[in-house]
């Protein structure tokens, strides 16, 4: 079976609109040989869905820099609702210590912080979208 | 004899110039270029050589003289500090008010509104996920809402900066607030924050709402209006920040700024309108990077270029409308997540910059940004800094106190010059409307993001606790706030869901259909009409959703 480079989805769902991290997490994905789809801001979470279903994205990395990491426990229920329980989910920004915990719990498999370096980013894609692919075959 | 004195002199200078570079070529650590952010390649040292007094009066002048470039008044800080106006929002419009009130208390002299991002998107409470409602900023929906956010608060005397982009709900319903309460609105004082519409389809997209040919259009109906109808306001704040922060260089943030300045002043001219009616009214707002002496000679070179400018450019004769008159923020992206009480040694040396560039108007960041919305804490560190370089540090004693040092004249000079070549750059695309459309501008600043984020995983450019002397911590030590209780949202819902009841309907009908005439029209003003619907009940999201129907929804374009 031929492997396929990881797909990823990189987007924004809220109210924010600052995606600075979100086009240089995408480009630097890009670099590192994967193929990103890139969303501008604001989606809503049944978009999200839809094009994860469509694209068949191994991971989708979420970009939050105000506090609309609230509602991605909503967006891990439609996942799962959607049957997509094991594409990995990993949101980067300004996530207090507290709601890092919440969102952990809610099944997101890793937060970056300010300070992640670009190189750990892509090594941790790398083998999440590496995990689901072995999973699947 | 003069002469023989001068070549005498000029012969033990060229001698100890030559004996300075033997011993520092041999005793120097590290002799490879090293280049600024703006990608100007900094000396290690600079004499009369680079910069010897040039013409004096021409380049550079004295305070509040043509072409500004040691500042915009004659007394500067000696007549009055700079405006201490930090930003406040959170919860609702009660949580604002006692918030407001406490800050004022501490010094703050000026009043800021941040509303909550879903009014940024142009939503009301009940349109949007109540988990994220006044997380981020004040809800206001309602003229009722901004009575209860200013309750108490002399609006006559107190200036106010709302972050208020296109169609300006919030200055609408504080002008039906000051209607309310008898005060005439040639008292109201302030700007319209946000209102520069190219900087966020280019780079800050969350206060982007309407399509941008239509926010080009209601940009200048408000400018309009205020010249005529609240004439000590600023309508017009335009934005170098979110570039910056979006990973523009120093010199592209003030360009691009610039650029953004010809077509606004242009638009105006367009309509009719006298340069010396609306520059005087027209404002800036910069980022300010930890990169001291760079972001010195940015605000040197930026208020040179831009006296130019007006009196060359748009013919403007008042020298008021010379004035580059703006506000700094210290720079979020600089702050560290790690070793966060760090930060307010950066955000000091932020602050000293933008002192030292000669800013009418500073919001120094607190270290806790990196967090969340700041802590009460966090807050006072943050506006006692300003206090501290003020009245402990004494750096407002003397005018433009860097002016005349070797080094910053030259960088003044060159950063200058990069300034004026990305200028005529953007005139030769068209003028900024037509680069941003091709996606000119945010290709240019996601490629310098990138280069810069690539220097930091490097190690080239460090910065402390991330890529260097970091130590083992646990960010759960720290405070964060707290976001407003789900009872006091609900309670918010509830209110406007009470008041759309309550309202004359058939008076807010009426005025949301002449607003979308008045946008159907070639000669309406829009922000007039906006202004009318917020004092007959229409709500903020109400008067957005007619914009974006009759306008557009405002989609940003984004570069990847």
């Amino acid at each position: 079976m031929s492997k396929r480079p990881p797909k990823v989805i990189v987007t924004k769902i809220g109210f924010d609109g600052h995606d600075r991290g979100s086009r240089v997490i995408t480009a630097c994905l890009r670099d590192a040989g994967m193929e990103v789809i890139y969303t501008p801001p604001w989606q809503e979470i049944s978009t999200v869905v839809k094009l994860a279903t469509e694209e068949d994205a191994d991971v989708i990395g979420i970009s939050s820099l105000a506090t609309d990491h609230l509602i991605i426990p909503q967006l891990m229920k439609a996942l799962r609702d959607a049957g997509l329980d094991d594409v990995k989910v990993v949101v980067g920004g300004i996530i207090p210590a507290k709601d890092e915990k919440e969102l952990i719990n809610a099944g997101v498999a890793k937060v970056f912080h300010p300070g992640s370096s670009l190189e750990d980013i892509v090594n941790t894609v790398r083998s999440l979208a590496e995990s689901r692919t072995h999973s699947e075959v | 004899m003069a002469e023989s004195q001068q070549s005498n002199q000029n012969g033990g200078f060229d001698a100890a110039r030559a004996k300075w570079e033997r011993e520092f070529a041999a005793g120097a650590l590290d002799t490879r270029p090293i280049a600024n952010r703006s990608g100007i390649e900094v000396k290690p040292l600079y004499t009369p050589e680079d910069w010897s007094g040039g013409n004096y009066l021409n380049t550079l002048g004295f305070p509040g003289e043509y072409p500004n470039t040691r500042g915009i008044y004659a007394t500067m800080y000696r007549g009055r500090s700079w405006t201490q106006r930090q930003l406040i929002g959170l919860g609702v419009p009660e949580d604002y008010n006692k918030r407001v009130k406490e800050i004022l208390a501490l010094g703050a002299s000026a009043l800021s509104l941040i509303p909550c991002n879903s009014v940024y998107r142009g939503y009301d409470a009940d349109e949007v996920p109540i988990e994220l409602l006044g997380t981020c900023g004040t809800v206001i929906n309602t003229v009722e809402d901004m009575e209860r956010a200013l309750d108490g608060i002399p609006i006559e005397s107190l200036s106010t900066a709302m972050n208020d982009p296109t169609p300006f709900t919030l200055l609408a319903f504080e002008l039906a607030v000051a209607r309310r309460r008898g005060i005439p609105w040639n008292k109201i004082t302030g700007t319209s924050n946000q209102s520069d519409c190219i900087s966020h389809f280019v780079a800050n997209h969350m206060f982007f709402r309407i399509d941008l040919q239509g926010a080009r259009r209601i940009v200048i109906d408000h400018i309009d209006f205020a010249n005529k109808h609240v004439p000590s306001w600023n309508p017009l704040s335009i934005v170098g920040q979110h570039m910056q922060q979006a990973g523009a260089t120093p010199a592209e943030a003030m360009a691009f700024t610039l650029c953004s300045g010809i077509q606004y002043a242009e638009d105006c001219i367009a309509r009719g309108m006298d340069p010396d009616s609306f520059l005087p009214r027209f404002t800036f707002f910069f980022d300010i990077s930890i990169s001291l002496f760079e972001e010195v000679a940015k605000f040197r070179a930026g208020r040179r270029i831009w006296a130019r400018l007006c009196r060359e450019r748009f013919g403007a004769k008042d020298p008021r409308s010379w004035r580059f008159k703006f506000h700094g923020q210290t720079s979020g992206v600089d702050l560290t997540r790690q070793q966060p009480l760090n930060n307010i040694a950066r955000v000091t040396v932020q602050a000293m910059a933008g002192i030292f560039g000669g800013l009418q108007s500073l919001h120094t960041d607190s270290y806790d940004e990196v967090f969340s919305t700041p802590t009460a804490e966090a807050a006072r560190i943050a506006v006692a800094t300003q206090n501290i370089l003020r009245e402990e540090a004494h750096l407002t004693d003397v005018i433009d106190p860097l002016g005349g040092s070797y080094y910053i004249e030259t960088l003044t000079d060159q950063m200058e010059e990069k300034i004026n070549a990305l200028i005529d750059l953007i005139d030769a695309a068209g003028g900024m409307y037509q680069a941003v459309n091709k996606g000119l501008v945010q290709q240019m600043i996601g490629e310098s993001a990138l280069k810069f984020q690539k220097q930091v995983d490097s190690g080239e450019q460090t910065i402390v606790g991330v890529n260097a002397y970091q130590i083992e911590e646990n960010d759960a030590d720290y405070p964060t706030l707290e976001y407003p209780a789900r009872e006091r949202m609900e309670m918010q819902v509830k209110r406007l869901t009470e008041f759309k009841k309550t309202r004359s309907q058939s008076a807010v009908a009426k005025a949301l259909d002449v607003l979308a005439s008045a946008a159907n029209s070639k000669d309406g003003n829009v922000f007039e009409q906006v202004v009318e619907a917020a004092d007959a009940g229409a709500t903020h999201g109400e008067i957005c959703a007619t914009l974006r129907r009759e306008m557009g929804f405002g989609q940003p374009l984004t570069i990847v």
